[in-house]
């Protein structure tokens, strides 16, 4: 049963000088088990369709179905709704209120109801999961590192056990080593059969981990589909401010040339593709 | 779902309408002397001419009349209870008898003008807003004002501290917006459960906004510093206020009007009146 967004669009300050659209007719669907990324430039509505994959928004015209039912915001279904679908935001630290990291990821399933043993067993999973230092739990949240600090964002996310986890820039202001971690992290809750949204203009990242990805431009839907598809769109029609990742222009240049290379890879694999190609050739040539 | 939205009442609305192209100064003097006119209105007639002038504001300014007038709409709750308070508290003629409560000629006059009075008064105080920029606001102020540093009352400190404290407000609440939408999406509920759980229930917002708030005031002290700012100091100005002949004209026109305002208001409106009763 997926989340599905259809044709929606959304319009923030509506009626006043400010109006400005931020999503024009924009259809969206995510499995569990699924790793979708949605990337695009700044500004160009890519916060604001997560926030409806969570009914934070209502769209203008369309409509969000989540696991087959009809979401109306504000009934009561909305916020069992909003428990299903887990979503951090781009800006983790603004959540921030309790005095201990454990009070902090304690507080969504607290606020359903969960006490006792079982929300100790919550806190515990989402800790370990996402690869928050045990030793953190009893410190303050505000005197964290910012890379812990979206750790603790997403654990006290997790801990609501959502069937969805949407994520907004989660690699933002994070290091090389971060990234790989977050997204081994996603990876396994993927695995752990999930549906993952990543909202994020890291197309390499994107292009290299996600199952499907969505390119907004201005609140439209420019192309989704595979990696593959999306990167081979993209390069032959560039999107502003989306940044082909050398690795796959370097392929899309050997294939260009004849050279059968996957078009979407890391360095070693295309180094192995390569010297697979030359040894054929060697062998045909004498 | 809408949780919470930038206020529109007292927003700079940009234009470049003939109001929004008068000198701060003299908007602000403008309002002064509307608000002035205004204690000194008291009969419904009176508030007819009143209500002409923000149709004229409203032609002027290229703002519709609907939008100024939803900038009386925080006080509302107030001016009601003021209606309440007036309307059921006033001796004099009784008009209506509802148990106890007694309501009188004179309660229902009194009660809808003073009313009507404080709507009027919010509502041209939001226009001053709506048609000036707070940058504008603040440094028209500061140049009314700077007679009194002659007193060394700090007058540009006054004004950078307004400034700063309009710039912020629609910041706060694009912040609070966002840590809302972050406790809702995390379970957080307002609604339900007593008082003091809902009191309780506002913790997970005030908190972040508090620490939210002295982050910045930190970081804007330090960019402040680090360019250099001091207190009290001369600056010079990149756009100086010009003092134009439409600013006089505009003046004298609402002095004028506001003259009549009371004429009418104090001898025409009570002749006619004398003179209808009489037939
Ligand atoms: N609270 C708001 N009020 C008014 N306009 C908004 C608001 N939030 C976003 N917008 C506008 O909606 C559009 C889409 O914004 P959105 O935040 O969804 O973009 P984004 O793709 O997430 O960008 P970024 O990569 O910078 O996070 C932008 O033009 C923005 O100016
Ligand atoms: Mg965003």
């Amino acid at each position: 049963m997926p989340i599905v967004a259809d044709n929606i669009s959304y319009a923030y300050n509506v009626g006043t000088s400010a109006e400005s659209v931020a999503l024009r007719g924009v259809s969206f669907t995510v499995e569990r088990g699924e790793w979708v990324s949605v990337v695009g430039h700044t500004g160009s509505g890519k916060s604001t369709l997560a926030q409806h994959l969570n009914l934070l928004l209502t769209p203008r015209s369309g409509s969000v179905s989540i696991d087959g039912a009809e979401a109306k915001p504000g009934s009561g279904e909305s916020r069992v709704a909003r428990r299903r679908v887990g979503l951090v935001f781009q800006y983790p630290e603004t959540q921030f209120f309790a005095e201990t990291v454990r009070a902090e990821i304690e507080f969504a399933p607290s606020n359903w109801g969960v006490s006792g043993g079982a929300l100790k067993a919550c806190v515990d999973e989402a800790v370990s999961a996402s690869g928050l230092d045990p030793a953190l739990l009893e410190s303050n949240p505000f005197a964290l590192s910012g890379g812990q600090r979206r750790r603790v964002a997403i654990a006290s996310v997790i801990a609501m056990r959502p069937d969805y986890l949407v994520l907004d820039e989660p690699t933002a202001g994070l290091d090389a080593a971060g990234i790989r971690e977050l997204i081994q992290f996603l990876s396994g809750v993927r695995d752990a059969g999930l549906g993952v949204v990543q909202v994020t203009h890291d197309l390499r990242s994107a292009l290299s981990y996600s199952d499907r990805i969505l390119v907004l431009e201005n609140g439209s839907r420019v192309v989704s589909g595979t990696p593959e598809f999306v990167a081979r769109h993209i390069i032959d029609n560039p999107v502003r401010g989306l940044v082909i990742p050398p690795v796959v222009r370097f392929a899309d240049a050997l294939r260009k040339k004849g050279m059968n290379v996957p078009l979407i890879c890391e360095v070693d694999e295309m180094v192995r593709a390569i010297g697979i190609y030359k040894e054929r050739n060697k062998k045909c040539g004498s | 779902m809408r949780f919470m939205s930038a206020p529109s009442i007292g927003q700079f609305i940009p234009g470049e309408s003939f109001i929004h192209g008068l000198d701060p100064r003299c908007k602000i003097v403008a309002t002064v002397i509307l608000m002035t006119g205004l204690f000194m209105a008291s009969g419904i007639p009176d508030f007819l001419l009143w209500f002409c002038l923000l149709l004229l504001c409203s032609a002027l300014s290229g703002i519709k009349l609907g939008v100024i007038l939803r900038s009386g709409r925080p006080v509302l709750f107030l001016v009601l209870v003021t209606v309440v308070m007036n309307l059921l508290w006033t001796p004099g003629t009784e008009l209506a008898r509802l148990g106890p409560l007694r309501i009188t000629r004179e309660g229902v006059l009194l009660a809808s003008s003073m009313g009507l009075r404080l709507l009027f008064l919010v509502i041209f105080a939001g226009m001053l807003m709506m048609t000036t920029s707070p940058m504008a606001f603040s440094d028209g102020l500061e140049r009314i004002m700077s007679p009194l540093s002659l007193l060394r009352f700090p007058t540009s400190e006054m004004a950078m501290m307004m400034t700063i404290a309009l710039r912020f407000i629609p910041t706060l609440f694009e912040e609070t917006d966002r840590i809302l939408k972050a406790q809702i999406s995390r379970g957080a509920d307002f609604e339900s459960g007593g008082i003091l759980r809902r009191a309780r229930s506002f913790i997970p917002i005030l908190v972040p906004l508090f620490v939210l708030v002295f982050q910045r005031a930190e970081n804007l002290a330090v960019a402040m510093e680090s360019r250099c700012y001091v207190p009290g100091a001369r600056r010079s100005r990149m756009n100086p206020l010009k003092w134009r002949g439409r600013d006089s004209s505009a003046l004298a026109g609402l002095a004028l009007f506001v003259v009549f305002a009371i004429f009418c208001d104090r001898y025409l409106f009570k002749a006619i009146l004398a003179w209808l009763a009489m037939r």
